[in-house]
Order: structure tokens, then sequence, then C-alpha cells
């Protein structure tokens, strides 16, 4: 192999002052740090919310818009008159039509993980005299569970139990402690148009959210019909999870177009969250972004410093001849050494820092802090960190090569 | 070879605006021959470092044209004149110029590394072989900045001779040397000239120096008063 001089002499010159190098790398270090930190940070909250979310919301669903008539009817020729009336709604129901032809046909597309009928009652839950209001969801359980995975949530019985039993309730553990209730015990529900049934407990669940908690429960779909006084074809909502929920805009318009009815996408419906999300992402990037400038900003100095103490050898090395291009070369080496070190050490810190506050319970709703490690973000910060340090270097670099050696050796 | 032109300076100018604007040198042409060992003299501040720069190429602002080994150097690219200097100028400066924190045997060898054209064995090889010409043989691994100002004198003339350039230059080579030592680079140049062919330009405030190198061109206030000196 042969030996480049420019690297060369990069490396004495880094050697041959480890301590200011050591000052310098440590800032990138802390930049690198605190980058991969507070993304992996950004990262852990977003998973952590829209787990949160999709635990009792699909990524979309599919329901009956209301439509509303129309307040004018232009005239067509001049034998006929306009006609104006009231607006008001048209629909008498919400029902979809042959919602298990829908759900099949939703199965078949490439990119839907699961798809499910739906209809949700809003009810009263009562045991003695003690009521509380809440809303039960009446689905396949099988669906059901393939879509929340209820399964994972549950604390006494199984979900699976409604399967056999037709006027099953799996209710939230909030629920059961309020009304004094256990497996096997029975409870009656009154729903918002009257409408009451008796039900069996056949399961106990426990989410992460105290409050849907209190407050959901879920049921067969023909016992929810039977809630709201409807046949057994009466469907309102399908829902549907697909391969990538950051993507639902782009399928929005193809469902839309396929089934015929109107899709919300989890996005639409909850604003408020991604705007928050978006805000947490960009006020921890911003600030990790700083951080690094900071770092960057250490190299450039040094390198500056650096460069100063070094003109006679930098007019040296012209004389000799080595061009603006090879002391360019020689000084970004310097920044990319100090930078690749800082960048590596800065990487392991972190890799160190985020198992450590993975492993811290917060408890509540949340259990462990969400923080989530990924290679990913290793790489993203391996790139800028090193990207960032060669930048914040070209620049002294650029300013050597214009040093005029004849100006030197005058003085 | 001999008898052929080296380097060519054709009615050379040069002028310093600061503090005001004054005509430093002026309308200088003169020839060296392959394997001359020329010197220059004059009194302190006629621009004989002046002119020794615009000569190696690092000084580009003037008027006039440089032909070095057959090619004009004016209006080159700089990159080429980097080149040019690596491949066929030595210089040795006239205050020691070395890397400090690089070890003598270093010094010699990074314009050699530069250039690419031997093996890096071989480069250490031959910087060994120049230290031992200058007789600082001993203090090779030393770092730079650990020698007296004379040993670092001679280690840049090492370093100068490292690529054997058709031309050495040297703004008062000897300057920090004592009679011995002067006497011995005398010699070595001598021999540069003689035996390998190279061209010495030396500018110098010895006149015994002077004397006996082959030509002596003698300037003042920026003009060449004498192309061949003669001493009497
Ligand atoms: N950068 C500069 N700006 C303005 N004037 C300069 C500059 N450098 C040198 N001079 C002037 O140019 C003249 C020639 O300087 P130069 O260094 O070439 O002299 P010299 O012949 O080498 O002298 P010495 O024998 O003392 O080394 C001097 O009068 C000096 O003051
Ligand atoms: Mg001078």
């Amino acid at each position: 192999m042969k030996r480049d001089v420019n690297s060369e002499i990069a490396f004495t010159h880094i050697l041959s002052r480890k301590k200011q190098t050591l000052v310098a790398s440590l800032g990138v270090t802390v930049g690198i740090t605190a980058f991969v930190f507070l993304n992996s940070l950004i990262l852990g909250f977003n998973r952590f919310f829209d787990d949160q979310i999709f635990r009792s919301m699909p990524h979309m669903r599919i329901y009956k818009d209301d439509e509303i008539s129309k307040s004018l009817v232009s005239k067509k020729d001049s034998s006929t008159l306009p006609v104006v009336v009231n607006p008001k709604f048209l629909n008498k129901t919400k029902n979809l039509i042959n919602p298990q032809l829908l759900v099949n046909e939703m199965n078949h597309q490439p990119d839907v993980v699961a798809a499910a009928q739906w209809v949700s009652v809003n009810l009263f839950y009562t045991s003695g005299k003690t009521q509380m209001n809440g809303i039960a969801s009446g689905a396949n359980i099988k669906e059901a569970d393939a879509m929340f995975d209820i399964t994972s949530t549950m604390v006494e019985g199984k979900a699976h139990n409604l399967e056999s039993v037709t006027n099953g309730i799996l209710i939230g553990v909030g629920i059961a402690e309020k009304l004094n209730l256990r497996l096997n015990d029975n409870l009656t529900v009154i729903s918002s148009i009257g409408a009451s049934k008796v039900m069996k407990v056949v399961g106990i669940f426990k989410t992460s959210n105290s409050i849907s908690d209190k407050t959901k429960s879920y049921m067969n779909l023909s016992a929810a019909q039977q809630l709201l006084r409807e046949g057994p074809s009466y469907v309102t909502d399908i829902y549907i999870n697909v391969k990538d929920p950051d993507k639902v805009a782009q399928y929005k318009p193809f469902f839309e177009k396929l089934s015929g009815y109107k899709v919300e996408e989890w996005k639409e419906a909850n604003e408020t969250f991604v705007a928050a999300s978006k805000t947490r992402s960009v006020m921890m990037r911003s600030i990790s972004g700083a951080i690094l400038l900071v770092a960057a900003f250490g190299i450039y100095n040094i390198l500056n410093m650096t460069i100063m103490q070094k003109l006679n050898d930098i007019a040296i090395l012209k004389a000799t001849g080595f061009s603006g291009k090879d002391v360019i070369k020689i000084f970004v080496s310097e920044a990319l050494i100090m930078g690749t070190f800082g960048t590596l050490i800065g990487l392991t810190l972190a890799t160190l820092l985020v198992n450590l506050v993975s492993h811290v319970y917060v408890g509540g709703d949340i259990g462990f802090f969400p923080i989530r490690f990924e290679p990913s973000i290793m790489g993203l910060g391996a790139f800028v960190g090193i990207l960032v340090t060669t930048a914040a270097g070209f620049i002294p670099a650029r300013n050597a090569a214009k040093v005029d050696p004849v100006e030197i050796f005058r003085k | 070879m001999r008898d052929t032109l080296v380097l060519q300076t054709n009615k050379i100018g040069k002028y310093f605006y600061d503090p005001v604007k004054f005509k430093v040198l002026d309308n200088i042409s003169f020839d060296v021959k392959h394997g001359e060992f020329l010197t220059l003299v004059g009194k302190s501040g006629c621009g004989k470092s002046t002119l020794l720069y615009i000569l190696s190429t690092m000084d580009t602002e003037y008027e006039g044209e440089l032909i070095i080994d057959g090619e004009s150097l004016t209006n080159k690219k700089t990159d080429r004149l980097a080149q040019v200097r690596n491949e066929k100028i030595g210089f040795v400066f006239q205050f020691h110029y070395l890397l400090p924190e690089f070890s003598c045997l270093k010094n010699v060898m990074i314009p050699a590394l530069k250039l690419g054209k031997y093996s890096y064995k071989e480069i250490e090889h031959r910087a060994y072989q120049k230290l031992e010409i200058l007789g600082i043989k001993d203090e090779a691994l030393k770092p730079a900045s650990k020698l007296s100002g004379g040993q670092q004198q001679r280690v840049a003339i090492a370093r100068a001779l490292v690529n054997d350039p058709k031309i050495i230059m040297g703004d008062e080579p000897t300057g920090n040397l004592d009679s011995k030592n002067t006497q011995i680079v005398f010699e070595i140049f001598k021999q540069l000239t003689q035996e390998h062919d190279q061209t010495i330009i030396a500018v110098t405030h010895d006149n015994d120096f002077a004397k006996a190198s082959d030509r002596t061109i003698e300037m003042m206030d920026g003009k060449i008063i004498n192309l061949n000196k003669q001493w009497d």
C-alpha cells in the first residue's frame, strides 16, 4: 500500500496535540450523544403514542357519510322552474350494504393486514344501583383480536370466550372494579335508545389507558345489533389496518373508490395528536441540531487555531511542492479524524444511555420509559457527525490553502 | 546538457504598494545554464530575496517572463507551479524552516513522498543518504525542533536535495553555519553542479563564498548592475 503523505501529516499534527484534539473530539461526542439520544426519544415517544392510539383505533375506518339534500335545483330548460328547499339529511340509516363482502374484498388487498366489521353502541353498565356509561364495540372477536391484540390485555378470562357465549362481554378492569364484577358475573347494559340486555362477563382486560378501562367493552356483533334494535346485517363501520400507518393518506382515495363509502384515516381523527407529535419532533430536532452545531464550531475553532499556529508549516509545505488542494486535504483529514473519533465515542455513549433510560420504570399507564434503540438512528448519527465535522473543517482548511508562503517567509 | 539554459528571466519587474508604490525590481533579465553555480550579491534591501521568490515560482505577482527548463511559468496555474517546485526546485531559506513535529528524516522525506516517484523504503534510504552527505545522519530520528540552528539548516539543505532537483535555490543557505560547515556546504554545491549537472542559485553576503562560485550577479536598488562580477 502506498502511504499517503497528506494523511500522514494530518495524523502527525493530531498526535502532537493530543489534548486539544481530545477536547474537540469530545465536543463532537457530546453532540452526537445528544443527537442520537434525542432522536431515540422522539422515536420512542411517537411509537408509544401511536401504539396507544392503535390499541383503540384502526388505521382507517370506512363508514357511510351523512348526505345533505341540495338546497337549490336549478332549472333544466325554459319549461321548468328552479326549486329551492331547506337542506336536510337524506340518509335514514348508517348501515353499510353487504359488509361481509366488503370485508372479504378488503382482506384481498395486498397492503391490508386486518379488516373488521364494527358496530359501536353507547350504553350504561348497571349492576345493582351503580351505573356507568361507556361504549361497547360489537365485533367479530377473531377480527377484532387480530386488529387490536385484545388477548394480550386480558387479565381474567379469554377474549375468544366471546365465540362460544353469545351474550358474553369483555369489560375493562375499571368497570369491573367500580361495579364489583368478577368473571362469570352478570351485568345489565342499557343502550342509548333504551334497549337493555343481560350480559355475562367472560373476560376482563387492562390496557395502558385507564380511561378506556373505565368505559370500554367488547361484545359480539349480534348483541350490539340487538341493543340498537337492528337486524343481523347492520354494520356501521369497517375497520382496516394497513402495513404502514404513516401512508394512510395515500391509501385513502383508493379505498374510497373501492368501497364506495367515505374513509377516515387516523391522522384526520387525531389532528391534535399528530400536531403535538410534530411539535415534539421539531423541538427535539432543533435542540439536537443546536448541540451538534456547537460541536461543529468546536472543530472549526480548533482547526482555525491550529492553522494560525502552523502558518509556517503551511508555507514550507507549499514551498516544497504541496498544492492548495493538498493543504485542504491535510486539514480536512484532521477534522475527519477528530470527527470520526468523537462520533464513535458518541455512538457508544448514546447506546449505553438509551439502554439505561429504557430500563427506567416510570409506572402509570406508561410502564418503562418509552425510548427506542434503532440502528437507523445510529447510522444517521454517524453520517451527520462525520458530515458536520468535515464541513466544519473545510472552511478553515480552505483558508489555509490560500496562505501565501512568500508573505510568511518575508516576516 | 552544459551550455543549455535551465532558467531565463525576461524583463522581470515588480512593485510594492505598501506603504507607497515603489519598484522593487526593475528590468531583470539573465540566463542560467545547466550545471552553473551562480551567486547573487548586493546590499541589504536591494531586492535579492524578492527576486528569489519570483524565481522559485512562489511569487506570481510580477511583470516580464520566467522560463524554467524550457517551460514558461508566467501565468501558469498554481497547481502546476506546485508540481514544478516539487520536482525541479529545491529551496533553502534564509532562516531554517523545518516542520517541528516531524523527525529530521521525515522532514527530508516529505517532498519525496509528495513526488511519489520512489517507494517509501527507497525514499527513506535516499533521505538517509542526503543526511549523511551533510554530516547529520546521527540526528536523523531526532525531532527537528531539538536541533541546533546550524544542524537545522543542513537538514533543510538535505531536504532541498532529496528530489534531485534541476535547480537548488538558497537565500543565504550558509547564513547560520560556521566556517567549517560553510566550507562543507560549498563543496557539496560544487560537487552537485560538476558531477550531477544540477544548478545552484544562491543569495549570499559571504564574499568568499561568492568569489569561489562560477559566476556572481550583483544587484543594486532592484536592478542588475553586473551580470558577471569580477573580483579583484
Ligand atoms: N511585503 C513588502 N511590502 C513592501 N515592501 C517590501 C515588502 N517586502 C520587502 N519590501 C521591501 O523591498 C525591498 C527589497 O527587499 P528584499 O527582502 O528583497 O531585500 P534583500 O535584498 O533580500 O535584503 P537582505 O539582504 O537584507 O535580505 C526592501 O526595501 C524591503 O523593505
Ligand atoms: Mg533577503
